[in-house]
């Protein structure tokens, strides 16, 4: 049997890669990928409490679920925005975006 | 080590060097194939936790949906995507500091945790998980009302999307 551990560790792993794409690239896209990865590694932790804890608890499935729906949501509006973005200021660069900087 | 624990090195690995791949190549096209690459090793992992519905909505909804989303928002915003200049910003190192640090609180909080190393009991004889499922997700003393609400959700991002995108000219 694969202990808990492991399946957090992963989940641990590729949260902090997502939270480095986030922090560090320079494209919007490439940060909405970044954002992916850790919506990822947030399943796999909710899936896993589900497995180890009672399994005739559905929660962690159910937020499972309710986190597939809400990264729908955030990808299409975000990509959404990146397009609408290009279309006006020719650049999807998010240094270059300083419309609201001071 | 049992067969069990050998895949699942396995595709964690695979999963985690995907995952670096994401944030660290310069082509876009080949970072969101590498998302791809992640997601499937993700469905395993969820496989090995005997989520079986939950794979297969990771393969349909995030690979067959919002993958190709972004694969198509790459090329929609292909001339400055274009490998031009760093891929990183000038704080990058804080950037890779911060997630070090995180990994590193996160795994030290959690080896300090009691259940840490717990296995899984066997899955009851007879258990329909899928079945379980849809009954919390419907039913009323259950989760119908987050259910819902998400319904809601996505329809807003629907028309949000729609009106964001949509060209005026």
């Amino acid at each position: 049997m694969i202990p808990l551990s492991w399946y957090l560790i992963l989940a641990a792993g590729l949260f902090s890669i997502g939270l480095f794409g986030v922090l560090a690239r320079r494209n919007a896209v490439a940060i909405l990928l970044g954002v992916e990865l850790m919506l990822n590694a947030v399943n796999i932790n909710l899936v896993a409490f589900w497995r180890y804890g009672d399994v005739a608890q559905m929660a962690g499935q159910v937020f499972a679920i309710i986190v597939f729906a809400v990264a729908a949501a955030e990808v299409a509006v975000g990509l959404a925005l990146v397009i609408s973005v290009y279309r006006r200021r020719n650049t999807v660069v998010a240094e270059e975006l300083d419309l609201l900087k001071w | 080590m049992t067969a069990e624990q050998i895949i699942f090195l396995i595709v964690g690995a695979v999963t985690l060097i995907a995952g670096l791949m994401v944030v660290t190549v310069r082509n876009l096209v080949h970072a969101a194939l590498w998302l791809v690459a992640a997601l499937f090793g993700v469905a395993i992992v969820y496989t090995l936790l005997n989520a079986g519905f939950i794979a297969v909505v990771q393969v349909v909804v995030y690979i067959g949906a919002i993958a190709i989303l972004f694969i198509f928002a790459v090329m929609l915003t292909r001339r400055q995507a274009a490998d031009t200049g760093a891929s990183v910003n000038k704080n990058w190192w804080a950037g890779a500091l911060m997630a070090a640090a995180t990994f590193a609180g996160l795994a030290f909080l959690l080896q300090g945790w009691s259940g840490f190393s717990k296995t899984a009991s066997a899955i009851p004889l007879g258990f329909d998980a899928v079945n379980q499922l849809g009954d919390a997700l419907t039913s009323p003393a259950g989760y119908v009302l987050p259910f819902e609400v998400a319904s809601v959700l996505l329809l807003a991002a629907l028309v949000g999307a729609v009106y964001l995108a949509f060209n005026k000219k």
